[in-house]
């Protein structure tokens, strides 16, 4: 491993952040980034899932025969979102309702067990959590910025908190005459901003 | 044959592990989520339904059993005196199942209220049954002797035009509610009694 571990941790947050550069994990992308509070609590509970996953994938990963690893990871990663679900169910119920099924769904997340295939189970433990928060961060603020923008154009303004702390709250950004554009919190809407992104994204070289 | 051990072994390890490790959660997280419901899903319907109460009435609220099942009853007070319980009822509507909460005064064996607290009604038609506090004011006063039912099946209730299913299925969770009420009453007055309120 010649890349260093800064190297590891930063390629999640923008060479390869996952749903603008490799273009996984839609699903979620596209389904929850109906407000900017959506989009952050996904993405920190994906990073959770992701940090947990990779670390103790990269624990195991010589005891784990290769025949069953992907079984393995699976239940791994079910573990770890179950562990979700239920804590935030305890703690953030109102997030809990809002994200419904996308929360389960974070098991069927391709980032995950992607890194736990592609990296976790080829690298040590301090690599991996290095990747597992680098790629987890990428994607919060991926979700974030793409819920921001909707929420933004949709209502005119953000509002909301993370996990019930840092509430934030900035009404009428384009001023009391704007007329909010409510398709960009449809669903229609959601493939239009991700659209949107990737094309600027791609603008911008990635080295 | 060796391989095959480890692979059985690992999984079957990981398996118990998880599983054992989710259980533990599962306990540890089940009263925090219970509250969690209390306060967010049933407690708003609750408060507004005895809004006039002297008490908190998702405070002030207590477990019976009833025979495999165990009810959790709210109790409302009215002018110092704790008369109203609140039961917790279900039954199907047109998509799912409906939930309610059935308000009922014990002083005079009247309906004080009745609240959807979780439904997945059509917006607009059934799902009005929970959002038009019109057609849920009907049910409030009701003697418990007469029939909770829709006007078609004969009774006093109109239901909500465009959504006569879910109305007869929030009647019969009523209904359902008025007999656990009937069959539990004895208990329920030691048990408000024993509050000392």
């Amino acid at each position: 491993m010649a890349k260093s571990l800064v190297a590891e941790f930063t390629k999640g947050l923008w060479k390869e952040v996952p749903p603008f550069r490799l273009v996984l994990g839609l699903c979620p992308t596209l389904g929850v980034t109906t407000s900017m509070k959506n989009g952050i609590g996904m993405g920190l509970a994906t990073t959770f899932v992701l940090v947990c996953s990779n670390i103790l994938v990269a624990l195991l990963r010589k005891v784990i025969p290769s025949k069953v690893r992907i079984a393995c990871f699976i239940i791994i990663i079910a573990t770890f979102v179950i562990v979700v679900e239920q804590l935030m169910q305890a703690y953030a119920y109102t997030l809990f309702i809002d994200l419904g099924v996308f929360i389960p769904l974070i098991v069927v997340n391709c980032i995950v067990l992607g890194r736990a295939e592609a990296f976790a189970s080829k690298n040590g433990v301090v690599f991996s959590t290095a990747d597992g928060l680098g790629i987890g961060i990428g994607y919060t603020c991926a979700l974030a910025v793409l819920g921001a923008i909707r929420e933004l154009l949709g209502t005119g303004g953000l509002k909301g908190d993370v996990f019930g702390l840092l509430p934030y709250s900035f009404p009428n950004l384009f001023g009391a005459s704007f007329e909010p554009f409510g398709f960009a919190v449809q669903a229609p809407g959601a493939f239009v901003a991700l659209g949107l992104m990737l094309c600027a994204m791609n603008l911008i070289p990635s080295k | 044959m060796g391989e095959m051990i480890k692979m059985v072994v690992v999984l079957t390890v990981l398996s118990v592990i998880s599983g054992g490790g989710l259980s533990w959660l599962k306990d540890f997280t089940a009263p925090k989520i219970e509250n969690q419901v209390m306060n967010l899903v049933k407690g708003p319907a609750i408060r507004q339904m005895l809004k006039d109460a002297d008490n908190d009435p998702v405070a002030d609220r207590f477990k019976i059993q009833d025979g495999d099942v165990e009810r959790t009853i709210f109790v409302g007070v009215f002018g110092e005196k704790p008369d109203t319980v609140v039961i917790e009822s279900s039954a199907n509507g047109f998509a799912d199942k409906v939930g309610l909460v059935v308000a009922i005064n014990m002083a005079n064996d009247t309906l004080r209220g009745m609240a959807v607290t979780t439904s997945k009604e059509t917006p607009g038609l059934g799902a009005r049954a929970k959002d038009d506090p019109a057609f849920a004011a009907q049910f409030a006063g009701k003697p418990l002797t007469i029939p909770v039912k829709v006007t078609q099946d004969g009774g006093t209730i109109n239901a909500l035009s465009g959504a006569t299913i879910t109305s007869r299925g929030v009647c019969v969770g009523v209904t359902k509610a008025i007999e656990t009420y009937n069959h539990l009453k004895p208990q329920l007055e030691e048990k408000i009694k024993s509050m000392g309120k």
